[in-house]
């Protein structure tokens, strides 16, 4: 895919109303793409050359520890972080030239939960569906829709600060959905969250993207990544090290199995070296050495390493492997 | 081509934002709105009670000893400078603190960002709406001055808008050195290195001819004291030529303190 097929079949941008139709159409162009994208702080580049595509009806989980650029990277889809260098492009419009249209065709919930708490649930609300211009006749719905979405119908006139924390972040999720945006950020949506509220908030991005909403979510939670996303990009130091479908990024990093050894006395310094010298990869996992694609220990490394315990390759083993302890 | 597309179907797609347009400005005043109607009985009271007592202690309190000032009674001289200290206090200290503590420790901006809608509007809007707030407030001390016998005269219409247009700058002020300070507590060098001459080399309390020459010049450059002098000019009379000038040292003020609120605040929120 190139710059110039984004940027010569923008996707039509429909009234809020024309929603439904458009959501199943299928569309060539993504609907972000960032290209070569640079942003530097002083002396630090927090993203370095960044390469992304996101398709149009997926859910995009970008992974990634602390620092890897992934919050600089949402910031800059809205153009409230400029780019030093590079080509972005949010639902055909180039950012930030255009970015105020694409900020009225996209929906983003901050990491940080900046409601309003003197206000309402359903003020809040209301609110943004004044600032993303819902039509006046069709505000009362998108408030509904948006309370019905955060399953917060009774609590409409409950003042925010009196909301529980899974209530808040659900209405925070809501506030970036009045306007029936095409396409959803969300950063680092279940951090702090008790489990029960997590897997309520993985309910409702499954939902969204059976309606073909795309979402680009951000998370430093491995597991809801490998849930919820049809691809994965793992970012580390400011770039995209993989990018691909959890399934297909876990074979061709960490293959089938993994198998993990407990570490002796002496350590297992030459255990790890050996199998690093057969091309398989090693993390050490607290008291375990853990061997990546275990499934092809044979013959003498077999022999020197003996039996340990062999589980699945996760999604965890390729983050670990690709953005902790990388081989040279 | 003849089949129908679904893109057909669809309604013709919105024309490009323009660089400034109303409507992100009235969305963030639907958010004022929201809070002010809950949040109104305490603005109220602070920005009425607060120069009424001024203008009462000072006209009572002080007129008994002074009497007549440049030919008015001491509390009708008084009551028109309150009306623009009630402005000044009503606009920068919401303009200073609330911006802050919104942009800081709320993250509301950064919420109202992400959304279409660009710092200048958003600061246009903030402005806008407290100064809406001090040209109303700003015209209590005035009425209290009727009830106490200041002659009513019609060029007291034109007050609203003076107070109005005095606040949105001095509103626009105060956001602009919120943005400018490197933390919360460095506002107190505003607030009392500021603020505070701001409001008293004005001619509000003490005509300006009383101070020494290089005071009196200060003071030509203070923003409130042209304000004093059209509110003073709308009860008392005053020639067109100036008004005029008036009028356009403080149409100056309001567009350098844009500029300057707009400038700083991108640069805040947006890197």
């Amino acid at each position: 895919m190139t710059s110039s097929s984004s940027a010569s079949a923008p996707p039509p941008s429909p009234g809020p109303e024309a929603r439904p139709e458009t959501a199943r159409e299928p569309s060539r162009a993504p609907a972000v793409a960032l290209r070569g994208v640079v942003k530097r702080y002083g002396s630090l580049r927090a993203v370095d050359g960044l390469d992304l595509e996101v398709p149009t009806g997926i859910v995009l989980g970008l992974l990634g520890p602390n620092g890897a650029g992934k919050s600089t990277t949402m910031r800059m889809l809205t153009a409230q972080s400029r780019a030093d260098a590079g080509e972005i492009t949010v639902l055909g419009h180039p950012v930030p030239r255009a970015s105020k249209q694409a900020r009225a065709d996209m929906g983003v919930v901050p990491q940080h939960d900046n409601l309003d708490e003197e206000l309402t649930a359903g003020e809040n609300l209301e609110v943004f569906t004044h600032l993303y211009r819902v039509p006046r006749g069709e505000r009362e719905e998108a408030v509904r829709r948006a309370l019905a979405i955060a399953h917060l119908e009774d609590r409409r006139n409950t003042r925010t600060d009196k909301l529980s924390g899974g209530m808040r972040r659900r209405l925070l999720i809501a506030r970036g959905l009045v306007h029936r945006p095409r396409l959803v950020l969300l950063d680092e949506p279940t951090v702090g969250l008790d489990p029960q509220v997590r897997q309520e908030l993985w309910g409702l991005i499954t939902r969204l993207r059976a309606e073909g909403v795309t979402v680009l979510m951000s998370t430093h939670y491995i597991e809801e990544a490998e849930r919820l996303s049809d691809q994965v990009a793992l970012m580390a130091k400011g770039r995209v090290v993989a990018h691909g479908e959890p399934a297909a990024l876990i074979a061709e990093h960490a293959g089938r199995t993994v198998e993990e050894f407990p570490v002796g006395p002496g350590g297992h310094d030459g255990a790890e070296e050996r199998a690093r010298a057969r091309g398989l990869p090693t993390r050490r996992t607290g008291a375990a050495l853990a061997v990546l694609r275990a499934e092809e220990i044979d013959g003498g490394l077999r022999e020197l390493l003996g039996r340990g315990e062999v589980r699945a390759a996760n999604l965890e083993d390729v983050f670990v492997h690709l953005t902790g302890e990388r081989v040279e | 081509m003849t089949e129908p597309t679904a893109a057909a179907a669809a309604p013709v797609a919105a024309p490009p934002p323009g660089r400034f347009e109303l409507a992100p400005v009235r969305g963030v005043l639907a958010r004022e709105w929201a809070l002010y109607r809950r949040s109104w009985k305490p603005t109220t009271f602070a920005a009425l009670v607060e120069p009424i007592i001024f203008l009462l202690a000072f006209g009572f309190g002080l007129g008994s000893l002074v009497g007549a000032v440049s030919g008015y009674r001491y509390i009708d001289f008084v009551a028109t400078g309150i009306v623009a200290m009630s402005v000044l206090f009503t606009s920068m200290f919401p303009g200073l603190i609330d911006t802050y503590v919104r942009r800081v420790f709320q993250h509301t901006y950064d919420g109202m960002l992400a959304a279409p809608v660009d710092v200048r509007e958003l600061v246009t809007a903030e402005g806008a709406w407290i100064g809406l707030k001090a040209g109303v407030y700003g015209c209590a001390p005035l009425l209290v001055a009727l009830a106490f016998g200041l002659p009513p005269a019609p060029g007291m219409l034109m007050v609203p808008l003076v107070a109005l247009v005095t606040g949105f700058g001095f509103a626009l002020t105060g956001i602009w050195l919120s943005a400018a300070v490197p933390s919360i507590k460095t506002m107190d060098y505003i607030i009392s290195g500021v603020i505070t001459p701001l409001f008293l080399v004005a001619g509000t309390f003490f005509p300006l001819d009383t101070l020494p020459s290089w005071a009196q010049a200060l003071a030509k450059a203070n923003p409130l004291h042209h304000c004093v002098e059209l509110v003073r000019g709308a009860a008392f009379g005053i020639d067109p030529a100036s008004a005029a000038l008036h009028w356009a040292a403080l149409l100056l003020f309001v567009a350098a303190a844009w500029c300057l609120a707009v400038f700083q605040m991108r640069r805040r929120l947006i890197d």
